[in-house]
């Protein structure tokens, strides 16, 4: 039964303000640590074939919780009951010996997850053939690129399918091909019956992988449902850090949002809204949705321009336009005007992660009279819902005729 | 304290622990041209030095010994027998330090580690005894059965550098500073250890004080098997006993306490 039961897990580590007070405590003289707390009363279940996301911040506890569930590290109080054998790909490439081979290593590597020789023998073919490396497989690992090793270390990782696997967003490493053929095996595995544990920031990922996600934030859990509900939610905590009034921020990705101009106008909120007028950060290819900007005009303005560009993750732009180009111009706008741009399109782009600058100007450029501009005013997702699956950036749908002569 | 679950979950790693002590081995020889001749040659180069230069260069003589490789023997059989101990230690010491990224990244017993280096350090010492105890056939010293006696004295000495190493290796997970002070600590210990010296070149007194010392108790029952061919007093040796089983109980119980914070810690 692979279940898992975490009850009222709590870490935390000791913190000494001299290093010799350790040594007079272990000598019996008083506590002189303080606690640091980085896990707190953290309990959930783990139904048997179940798999659950586990999102929050850097910082959050992920890492610690994944590692007290391995075993690796201890747990202040709590317990965690398991159902049996955990395989943990927490970070690839474990203690590779640049000198020896590629075989040499996956045997290493395969028994100190506990595997017997004669069980390696029966698989050690399997693991070459997966890792997809070839004759570098006889090879001393420090001829490898960084990919080979990630692919040998997957292989090796997964070469017994556990009834607990965690994965700590190993897969975001190594080449898309391998990325696919590696979520294969785990979705592989789920189908027959092995409990996942995700962590990853990555929303798709997440989406599609699980049926659950709880949420980690300073240590505690703070939320549990289902992924979609608990990224949204996710997603509204960074937002509410980013309104800060602060100028330049740094953005959870560790981007920066640059908010620039002189203030005569502003941009007081900005939403992507579904056709039912909900707001959305999750949007399906080709959904038509509206882009709302509220925008607060502080004194007259003899001439007011919007604008905005959709960006990739890249910062690429891949649209962009403006009131002055669709001729709709807003002239003697007086101060404390409140108004409403609702820009409808169909999200006619590939699956991703986009964001949103706006611009409020008097004319095409915002040289003249900058307003504002805003950097990643908002972010959202796209993902392929209702779409057959295709590679690149923006959904240009064919319609494919063939015929013979 | 330690128990039978962790042994077992000790046991049931033997199979890594085989193929890790074969790694420490085949990572000696890597990229060698003559692979497994350097394992046999250091050894071999320091029997050789002893001998050679000691016996037949310098000529120094030993009290009451009349054949010429007398120090010879005095001598091969208290370095070696030093070695064992010193690297031992030396490597036991620093063992959940040196393997900290593989600690923090999978879940095995940890005592795994302390017992590769045992293991592949026990490996070592028999190719150089063995070659030793060649040595001793060819010149006609051969110390016969007495030799078994050698076995007993090597168990409780191995108990102690067990003991010690373990204790130090948990505590040197904290304090660092352990691994560098065993490190000139052991070169005391060295020249107050009469390996290559006669402890009747001391005044009484010293010799007296240093008799505490337990490596001196070990060297001197390996002297007495090696060079008189004479069973050991085991008398002397209930002191070191004694010692071994403290260290060994110290040992698991630093162990034992601290295993949760060493990953913490790393």
């Amino acid at each position: 039964m692979s279940y898992l039961r975490i009850q009222n897990i709590g870490k935390a580590y000791k913190r000494y303000h001299k290093r010799w007070h350790r040594m007079a405590e272990w000598l019996g003289m008083k506590p002189r640590h303080e606690l640091r707390w980085v896990l707190k009363n953290i309990s959930f279940d783990v139904v048997p074939g179940e798999a659950v996301g586990i999102i929050g911040v850097n910082g959050a506890g992920k890492s610690t919780l994944l590692k007290i569930i391995t075993g690796t590290t201890k747990s202040s109080n709590g317990t965690v009951e398991t159902g049996g054998r955990i395989s943990a790909l927490l970070e690839l490439g474990m203690g590779f010996h640049p000198e020896f081979t590629g075989r040499q290593n996956a045997y290493m590597g395969a028994q100190i997850q506990g595997l017997k020789i004669s069980e390696v023998d029966n698989i050690i073919e399997k693991i070459k053939e997966f890792s997809e490396i070839g004759d570098y497989f006889d090879q001393p690992v420090r001829t490898y690129s960084s990919g080979m090793q990630v692919r040998l270390a997957f292989s090796v990782a997964t070469c017994v399918r556990p009834q607990i696997l965690i994965v700590d967003e190993a897969l975001s490493v190594g080449d898309a091909y391998f990325q696919h053929k590696s979520f294969n095996r785990i979705r592989e595995f789920r189908t027959e019956g092995t409990t996942l544990l995700f962590v990853s920031h990555d929303r798709n990922a997440i989406q599609s992988l699980c049926d659950r996600a709880i949420l980690l934030e300073h240590g505690f859990l703070i939320k549990d449902g289902n992924p979609e509900e608990v990224m949204d939610y996710y997603n509204a905590i960074i937002a509410e850090k980013e309104n800060a009034t602060v100028k330049v921020k740094r953005l959870e990705d560790g981007r920066a949002q640059t908010v620039s101009g002189t203030g005569k106008a502003v941009v007081s909120n900005i939403a992507i809204l579904d056709q039912s007028g909900n707001r959305v950060e999750v949007v399906d290819v080709g959904q038509v949705v509206t882009l709302h900007i509220e925008v607060i005009v502080h004194t007259w303005i003899k001439r007011l321009i919007c604008g905005y560009g959709i960006k990739d993750r890249l910062g690429q732009v891949m649209y962009g336009t403006n009131t002055d180009l669709k001729k709709q111009e807003l002239l003697n706008v007086p101060g404390g005007s409140h108004i409403i741009f609702d820009i409808v399109f169909p999200v006619n782009l590939g699956v991703g992660s986009y964001s949103v600058q706006t611009a409020l100007c008097s004319t095409d450029t915002h040289l003249v009279d900058n307003y504002e501009w805003r950097d990643l005013a908002l972010v959202f997702n796209v993902v392929n819902i209702s779409k057959t699956h295709f590679a690149g950036c923006v959904w240009i749908d064919p319609e494919i005729r063939i015929s013979s002569l | 304290m330690i128990s039978m679950g962790m042994m077992r979950d000790v046991w049931s790693f033997r199979d890594f622990m085989k193929s890790s002590v074969q790694r420490e081995f085949q990572s000696r020889w890597t990229g060698t041209q003559f692979g497994p001749f350097w394992i046999v040659a250091h050894p071999l180069a320091n029997i050789l030095i002893f001998t050679v230069i000691f016996a037949q260069i310098m000529k120094p003589s030993l009290p009451h010994h009349s054949s010429k490789f007398a120090y010879s023997i005095y001598l091969c059989s208290g370095v070696l027998t030093w070695n064992l101990f010193a690297e031992m230690l030396g490597r036991t010491v620093n063992i959940f330090v040196e393997n900290a990224s593989l600690l923090k990244k999978v879940h095995f017993p940890k005592l795994c580690l302390p017992l590769i280096v045992i293991f592949s350090n026990l490996i070592n010492f028999a190719i150089v005894i063995t070659l030793f105890l060649l040595f001793t056939l060819i010149i006609g010293d051969f110390p016969g059965w007495v030799l078994l006696a050698a076995l007993p004295v090597l168990a409780i000495q191995l108990a102690f550098i067990v003991g010690l190493g373990v204790f130090l290796a948990t505590i040197n997970v904290f304090y660092r500073d352990i691994h560098q002070s065993v490190q000139v600590v052991l070169q005391f210990w060295f020249w107050l250890t009469p390996i290559v010296y006669v402890p009747a070149t001391l005044p009484g007194l010293v010799s007296r004080m240093m008799q505490w010392n337990p490596m001196w108790r070990f060297v001197d029952a390996y002297h007495g098997i090696f060079l008189e061919k004479t069973l050991p007093q085991w008398s002397t040796l209930v002191y070191p006993g004694v010692l071994a089983v403290f260290f060994v109980w110290l040992g698991i119980f630093a162990f034992h306490k601290l295993q949760g914070e060493i990953v913490d810690e790393l």
